[in-house]
């Protein structure tokens, strides 16, 4: 990564006064009405904002020259366990910015965007078979937001049913921390079992399987990788109990096309579409958490749906905006999704095909495997058996060498890798997980092996050269705790 | 980052790492937690006047990736939050029993779970 | 990353995609390292009853040039795409510059993660801060946080911090709320939550007043003596259009301890409703409850400036069913379309925005109204850009000048649709539109 010799100064310290980057257009109407003449004075802006005075050429090289600070999938890979980082193929960009759908307002009557409806039906439908649900909602905007649908719906269910004891939702230690606190939003109680490489501890969650269990959340490879052995079992506990099985789609790249999860008796869940559907992470978002439910919950989804109509005589279906009936538990956000990352999801659907997405699966957990073993030598596995498409490495083995999991990952940095996950999830002790994808290649995979057994090998000879990492990127370690202690969260100018 | 007496004798303490000095009510955490949270950035306290129930969380210690909960080792009413720790919340590591106490408690009674330094630090060392 | 050699040697491209890039030769040494006879024997752990003999139907591949003739056929079917748009109702047809399109379509922005590891993220994370920075001025709050989904969530988590921080368990909101906002609210706030800022009665359960700026209808208020009259002891939220901030006042000066809003106003595309961007700022005080992502400044280990996330004991991620929120995933690729565009403007720019369509709407609405049939519906009370206009036929009058052209709306009842005038609508275009609605509302068409 280049390192420049000074930092990028903040976008307001290169003001002018003066200077602007777009020029407007002039006001064109006769008797031009000014603000102060119509609107209440009190309404009026005393002091003008401080943005940064600058010119077209200074914005163009200031964010260009940021651009340059980040790692990103376009210029190395991201072995982040959980976060399936794969190649977000550029014609789905293209295609998300074509004038209709990018230029499509949201009010437009739904006959004039008949091209737009019917991509959200379609996507819906190839979701419902990819995962076996019976209908999805496109609105939610995130994972955590997908599970803050799930767990509203969980309690739409059961308040509607009459059964208003169930005011518990259990989940695992190794969960997400999304879906506790989804849990929690939605105004459950929580409680955390133990789990382990096998799946749930039955007994702790027998102990839970009462009349007040709304629903246990679950994801299926559990995070730490493994297909849950016990996922029939834990299912049959649930419902006997009466109540729902939700699923996290976060790991879903480890079984597309091969597996669904309301065969494996799940009732809710949501997707990732910025992980298993190739949508850019964008340094954070947007993303897009489509939930699905099975048949009987499918009144509780949020609206408006689409629905479409074929009549006979009529060369092409239409399509419409049907709303939510009086089970549903409302609107997640105002409008209909992130539309335009949805658009990138169904490309990439469309692309692959159902034999394609089972290929996407089965590569990801072969570079899994393979990655695995490659780094025995280096770092155990913390599980040993075969892996799906990530795999927790053990870094207690670092510490002979005086070294921590942080360590590795710092080094990993310098060599052009991002690091895998750290301390996630929270029942491994130093916890390296690592998520290859399918879009690596061999040699990009090996080389990233050959990388960790490298810095192993300067650590045997000079571990501080390796505590001291990264040396080679625009900054080194930062110092968080100052941050968090005596926050500085804006600039001020002057 | 080494504290001179790691189990001052005339504290009591909570096998939860919370400490007590029967003297002057204060409450802090031990050295021991200050050690395990590392850098600590925040303490949210509740105010003065607030009752607080032995065993039950009145507060939380956040380090940069991690918030534990704060137990109260004694049923009692809060007279005093040090003024100190919203500024320098440091001070929980640099003088885990001197400056970085965290609140002045009149307590009611000693409960009889508290445990005597030597107990605490069987408990630590184990 | 070295190049590869020819695909001869390798997998056919036809089945698959160019995605997947392992060769039969390279399949072969990788099952053979890990000790399998083929890919489907990785996949043992999926027991029978659950594993699917055949993929799911949904289709073929397509390759590239089929898949990019299916999405343009779909995008050519929005022909409302085409038409020229007064429509608003929150969301604005915006003119979105050259260099900041050119920008946003680095793979370094585009395809990079969350910045965990702030040594490989400070364009990310410089970026952020100065998104925060620039919200915090358009708001007059001293803090802002890296955003949320959109408008009507970062209201949502608003009205959320509002009832944790006071402990009262109902939301008041002042007329004018975009309806589909006060849904949201409802949705997250449960049953009976929410309710109108009439109704309060004595106010004492009342968490917080959120008052929006300009309102469902354009309109502009006296917002500081509104707020200024909340029930004792609430938290006054504003929610505001940041295209308009240029002009009115911050709401920070005005009382609002809390300010949220749309953000696709500065500099997203309209894209049939995502992805947008939430925002929010709020009081020093409030800073703990903050909800999702917040970047600070800070130093490395050789003294450079440096910015990481940074209170993250606020966040699921630490403190799991505790958090403030469960937000991770958020927008931050929206944020830096908003921040390169704002960046442009600057403050002159943004205040000329303003009055630039002010005055074409003013002039817009002065040549509606003078349609037999055509009136505002608010005619006393000022407005920004954008006005209610009834019409007689709300939905016939929206489906004729789509007709003709011209998008309007969205209908606010049976009578009644809004008209919003952005920088991109020229006097011609708004003499057509009147032109077009005499034609239609004096049945010369309908």
């Amino acid at each position: 990564m280049p390192v420049p010799d000074a930092p990028e100064p903040l976008v307001f310290e290169l003001s002018e006064p003066g200077r602007t980057g777009l020029r407007l257009p002039a006001i064109d109407v006769p008797d031009a009405v000014a603000p102060a003449a119509c609107l209440p004075a009190a309404a009026l802006r005393r002091e003008p904002p401080a943005l940064p005075e600058v010119g077209e050429l200074d914005v163009v090289r200031h964010y260009t020259r940021l651009s340059r600070l980040n790692h990103a999938i376009d210029t190395g890979m991201y072995p982040l366990g959980s976060c399936t980082m794969k190649y977000n193929p550029k014609i789905n960009d293209a295609l998300a910015a074509l004038q209709g759908f990018a230029g499509l307002h949201p009010y437009t009557p739904g006959s004039l965007a008949q091209g737009a409806l019917r991509l959200l039906w379609d996507l819906e439908q190839a979701l419902c078979a990819l995962t076996g649900m019976a209908a999805f909602s496109l609105q939610p905007a995130a994972g955590a937001h997908g599970e803050l649908a799930g767990m509203l719906i969980a309690a739409q269910y059961h308040r509607l049913r009459g059964d208003t004891a169930r005011r518990r939702v259990v989940v695992p230690t190794a969960a997400h921390g999304t879906n506790p606190a989804s849990a929690a939003m939605a105004g459950f109680e929580v409680v955390e079992i133990p789990s382990d490489a096998d799946g749930v501890d039955l007994d702790a969650l027998r102990a839970q399987a009462d009349g007040s269990l709304a629903a246990l959340m679950l994801t299926n490879p559990s995070t730490v990788g493994l297909f849950e052995g016990r996922a029939a079992e834990t299912a049959r506990i649930v419902h006997a109990a009466g109540g729902l099985l939700y699923y996290d789609g976060a790991n879903l790249n480890a079984i597309v096309g091969r597996a669904r999860p309301a065969d494996m008796g799940f009732d809710i869940c949501h997707l990732n579409l910025h992980k298993t559907f190739s949508t850019p992470h964008g340094m954070g978002g947007p993303g897009a958490g489509p939930v699905g439910v099975t048949e009987r919950l499918a009144g509780h989804l949020p609206g408006p749906s689409v629905r479409r109509f074929d009549r006979p005589g009529e060369p092409a279906a239409r399509f419409a905006w049907e709303a939510a009936g009086p089970g549903s538990i409302g609107r997640m956000r105002a409008l209909f999704g992130n539309f335009l990352v949805l658009v990138r999801a169904y490309a990439y659907i469309r692309t692959h095909g159902g034999a394609g997405l089972r290929d996407v699966s089965g590569h990801a957990v072969l570079n899994a495997n393979y990655l695995m073993e490659l780094l025995r030598p280096s770092l155990p596995p913390a599980f040993d058996r075969r892996c799906m498409h990530e795999f927790i490495a053990d870094g207690r083995a670092l510490r002979p060498l005086g070294l921590r999991a942080l360590d590795l990952c710092k080094a990993l940095l310098d060599r052009g890798f991002h690091a895998p996950t750290m301390y996630f999830p929270l029942v491994v002790e130093e916890a390296l997980m690592f998520e290859p994808t399918e879009t690596e290649s061999r040699q990009t995979i090996e080389a990233l092996a050959a990388a960790v057994a490298d810095i192993l090998a300067e650590a045997a000879r000079d571990a501080d050269a390796v505590r001291a990492a990264p040396e080679r990127t625009p900054v080194g370690r930062v110092d968080e705790a100052t941050a968090a202690r005596r926050p500085v969260l804006r600039h001020t100018s002057g | 980052m080494s504290v001179p007496e790691e189990y001052p004798a005339d504290l009591r303490y909570t096998a939860e790492h919370e400490w007590f000095r029967p003297e002057d009510g204060r409450v802090g955490i031990t050295a021991h937690a200050q050690h395990a949270l590392g850098d600590v950035v925040y303490v949210e306290l509740p105010a003065a006047g607030a009752r607080l129930t032995a065993g039950k969380p009145f507060g939380s210690v956040e380090s940069v990736k991690s918030v534990s909960d704060l137990y109260a080792p004694v049923d009692g009413v809060v007279l005093e939050v040090n003024p100190d720790l919203a500024g320098a919340p440091e001070l929980v590591n640099h003088e885990p029993y001197g400056g970085g106490w965290m609140i002045r408690v009149q307590a009611e009674a000693l409960p009889d779970g508290l445990l005597t330094a030597a107990e605490y630090r069987r408990l630590v060392e184990a | 990353m070295e190049r590869r050699g020819a695909e001869a040697e390798g997998r056919q491209l036809g089945e698959g995609c160019g995605y997947l890039p392992h060769t039969a030769r390279d399949e072969a040494a990788m099952l053979e390292k890990i000790g399998v006879p083929s890919i489907d024997a990785l996949f043992a752990q999926i027991p029978d009853e659950v594993r699917l003999a055949a993929p799911p139907e949904i289709g073929p591949g397509l390759d590239e040039q089929s898949l990019a003739r299916l999405l343009q056929a779909m995008a050519a079917a929005n022909s409302g795409a085409g038409l020229v748009c007064f429509a608003g109702g929150g969301y604005y047809d915006r003119y979105l510059p050259a260099a900041q399109q050119s920008l946003l379509s680095r793979g370094e922005f585009l395809t990079a993660y969350t910045p965990y590891q702030p040594e490989v993220s400070q364009g990310t994370l410089q970026v952020t801060f100065e998104f925060q920075t620039m919200i915090a001025e358009l708001t007059g709050l001293p803090v802002a946080t890296a955003g949320l989904y959109d408008g009507s969530t970062a209201l949502a988590e608003a009205a959320a911090m509002a009832r944790a921080a006071t402990g009262r368990p109902r939301v008041a909101f002042a007329p004018g709320l975009h309806p589909e906002w006060v849904e949201v609210l409802s949705t997250y706030g449960g049953d009976g939550g929410m309710v109108p800022l009439h109704e309060v009665g004595d106010g004492r359960d009342i968490a917080a007043v959120i008052v929006q700026q300009p309102d469902h209808f354009g309109r502009v208020c006296d917002l500081g003596r509104v707020l200024r009259e909340r029930p004792a002891g609430s938290i006054a939220i504003a929610a505001v259009d940041p295209a308009t901030l240029g002009v009115l006042e911050a709401p920070g000066a005005l009382g609002a301890e809390i300010v949220v809003g749309e953000g696709q106003s500065v500099g997203l595309p309209l894209g049939y409703g995502g992805p947008y961007l939430g925002f929010m700022a709020a009081a020093d005080v409030l800073l703990r409850r903050l909800p999702g992502r917040i970047c600070g400044r800070t130093l490395d280990a050789a003294g450079r400036r440096a910015f990481v996330l940074t209170l993250q004991a606020r966040e699921q991620h630490i403190r799991r069913a505790k958090a403030t929120s469960n937000v991770c995933t958020n927008e931050a690729l929206c944020a830096l379309a908003v921040t390169i565009y704002l960046g442009l403007l600057g403050p002159v720019g943004l205040r000329r925005l303003g009055e630039l369509c002010l005055a074409r709407a003013h002039y817009a609405a002065d040549r509606l109204t003078s349609i037999p049939g055509v009136a505002l519906a608010y005619p006393d009370d000022p407005f920004f850009a954008e006005f209610a206009l009834r019409v007689g036929d709300a939905p016939g009058v929206i489906d004729a000048l789509a007709a003709r052209g011209y998008l309007v709306g969205p209908a606010i009842d049976a009578g009644s649709l809004l008209v919003a005038v952005t920088e991109k609508r020229d006097r011609a275009d708004i003499d057509g539109l009147a032109d077009a609605l005499r034609e239609v509302v004096t049945g010369a068409g309908a």
